[in-house]
């Protein structure tokens, strides 16, 4: 049941992705770009999707446990770090050279577009470097104990 | 600053808006999960602990909806202008520095920001700032 409910949320979530014109390289990157004709629209897809969001997420933070029983994972705890600050800057780079950020690029990638599929492997090639650095880091700090 | 009036889509934007949250609101209340694209996918990367089914269907899902809008009738957006080495640079930014944010538009942007979350408006902040920066130096100084 897990499954089929990811499955329908991935496919809502991408169609709402659709439905806005979010997986537009061109208009992401007319919203980003401040100093030229400027788009808004990004703004009122976040305010939508937050409109309709905010109350569940306040249901889910008094609960420990989801409705299909698995636990609940949300939580505000979390320190606000170097490495939050720093990846979100390293991301938003990316974002503004090619105006594809992850869920929009594998919507793209459903198009069958042969540069969406060269983003998400490159995407992926990133989250695998970063993957690497953690384990390392990890044996690291097992050697010093 | 000048507003694009004719490129300027605000029901459509509100649409996709709710339909977005919808979706996070599914996953969230029945599966306890967060509709953070990065995390998802990069979760995935990890050890599996038998949680990478439900990962793999939702970024099914999403794969899937450009064929499931196109059936009902919409024309799928999403051409894309950058070139390959750019997608290259970008694609690479974009996996590590979300990443090592620990979320992206829709982890932070969506999610954190609809649970209050100060991380998340910290992030949020920092990726729309460089976003903006890079195609003000990309288009504005650089012309490309």
């Amino acid at each position: 049941m897990i499954v089929f409910t990811a499955l329908l949320a991935g496919l809502i979530f991408g169609l709402g992705l659709l439905v806005a014109g979010m997986t537009a390289p061109a208009k992401v990157l007319a919203f980003l770009d401040l100093a030229g004709a400027w788009d808004p629209s990004l703004l009122l897809v976040m305010v939508g999707a937050i409109a309709v969001a905010a109350a569940p997420f306040a249901v889910a933070r008094r609960r420990t446990m989801a409705a299909l029983g698995l636990d609940m994972k949300v939580s505000r705890a979390g320190t606000l770090d170097r490495r939050l600050v720093l990846g979100s800057l390293v991301f938003g780079i990316g974002w503004g050279l090619a105006g594809l950020c992850p869920g929009p690029a594998l919507v793209v990638l459903g198009t069958g577009q042969l540069k969406g599929i060269v983003f998400v492997l490159a995407m992926l090639a990133g989250m695998a470097v970063f993957e690497l650095l953690e384990r390392r880091q990890a044996r690291l700090a097992l050697v010093r104990g | 600053m000048t507003i694009d009036w004719n490129s300027f889509t605000p029901w459509t934007a509100l649409a996709g808006g709710v339909l977005i949250g919808m979706a996070v609101a599914m996953l969230l209340l029945l599966n306890g999960r967060i509709a953070g694209i990065s995390g998802v996918l990069g979760g995935l990367l990890r050890s599996a602990r038998g949680d990478s089914a439900w990962r793999l269907s939702f970024l099914a899902g999403l794969v899937a909806a450009p064929l499931v809008f196109s059936v009902l009738g919409g024309h799928a957006s999403g051409w894309i202008d950058a070139d390959f080495g750019t997608l290259v640079a970008a694609g690479f930014l974009v996996g590590i520095g979300t990443r090592y944010g620990s979320g992206c538009t829709s982890g932070h942007g969506i999610c954190g920001l609809s649970n209050l979350s100060p991380r998340s408006f910290v992030a949020t902040v920092c990726f729309m700032a460089t976003g903006v920066a890079t195609v003000f130096v990309t288009r504005h100084l650089l012309s490309i």
